[in-house]
């Protein structure tokens, strides 16, 4: 095996994308846009998540086995929230008794 | 005995490899299944926030300006830094540059440590807010009664009165969250100072750098769950 080394080039222009999105998320938060406000600020942590765990934790450059164990931790994660969620949610429904 | 095949085997070689790539590639493996553990024993935590932000939006939006957000801006720049210095150290590690590695290292434990060290002062600010805290800890005095005291608890206070009980929760969830984030980091700062050690003591080679890769990983992981606890916690309904 390999191992992959990756551009000390690379690592910067993530720190960069990093501090821009630390940056944008702190900005947008002083606008009021409604219900935005909040899906803007997960959509920054999210997709400064994903860079890190691509590039900083090398997962891009990983074997198929770590893909998957990664995919799968948020995929209980997902199972986890929205399954609760799906409760909490829809308990002032009442549409039924 | 060492059979043929160790012959030659590099001595951080453990036994049941048959090589240092493979044997790396367990220790990545094995790292992301204990880092899948730690996703959901957070996401916990995560989803307890979502349920009760759901159930009290103002009174979560109110608390949230109770937190200082010039501090936790900072803090996450001196966390995203030090993930930056914790990857340059594995880069280090890679191209087999020792003193390199022991620099980013101890740049990654200044940066973590320098972490703990705003978030004490928050947690001391919000502290020495509480009367009862102040005298049981024979804290200095402070105004009297000019503040609210925002650590949950019986002398727990908030205005207005009618979010109280709800914007308690938002603070339970806050020390809480950001209490165990901060026990990550202390755990951090042990294993950066035996990778210290270790790279001291020649132990980690060009070839043999995974002890550093997967310390990384674990380091990157306390990072990213900061990355979702900022805008959750500091910076709901600002623009209020």
């Amino acid at each position: 095996m390999s191992e992959h080394i990756v551009p000390k080039r690379v690592y910067y222009t993530i720190f960069g994308i990093l501090m821009l999105g630390t940056y944008l998320t702190v900005q947008i938060a002083y606008f009021d846009l409604g219900r935005l406000n909040t899906i803007a600020a997960l959509t920054i942590a999210v997709v400064k998540a994903t860079l890190v765990v691509l590039f900083f934790m090398h997962v891009k450059y990983s074997t198929r086995l770590t893909w998957a164990v990664v995919l799968g931790s948020i995929f209980w994660l997902g199972i986890m929230l929205s399954i609760t969620m799906s409760d909490y949610l829809t308990r002032g429904w009442r549409t039924f008794g | 005995m060492p059979d043929a095949v160790h012959h030659h085997a590099h001595p951080a070689l453990a036994h049941h490899f048959d090589d240092l790539g493979q044997q790396s590639e367990a220790a990545t493996l094995g790292m992301w299944v204990f880092l899948v553990t730690e996703v959901l024993f957070f996401g916990g935590l995560f989803l307890c926030y979502l349920v009760y932000r759901t159930i009290y939006p103002a009174a979560f939006a109110l608390a949230s300006h109770e937190l200082d957000v010039v501090l936790g801006t900072v803090n996450t720049g001196v966390l995203i830094t030090s993930s930056l210095t914790m990857a340059l150290a594995v880069h280090a590690a890679q191209m087999g540059q020792r003193r390199l590695v022991m620099m980013f290292l101890v740049a990654t434990m200044v940066l973590g440590a320098t972490f703990l060290g705003i978030k004490s002062v928050e947690y001391y600010h919000k502290f020495e807010e509480c009367p009862e805290i102040r005298a049981a800890l024979h804290l200095p005095g402070g105004d009297e009664g000019a503040h609210a005291c925002h650590v949950p608890g019986p002398g727990f206070t908030f205005e207005p009165a009618q979010h109280a009980r709800h914007a308690q929760i938002f603070f339970s969830l806050y020390f809480t969250m950001t209490g165990i984030h901060a026990l990550h980091m202390v755990i951090g700062l042990g294993i950066m100072m035996w990778m210290l050690w270790w790279s001291w003591r020649g132990v980690i080679t060009a070839e043999y750098f995974s002890p550093i890769e997967v310390s990384g990983l674990y380091w990157h992981f306390v990072d990213i769950v900061w990355i979702f606890l900022f805008p959750l916690l500091y910076l709901i309904g600002r623009h209020g």
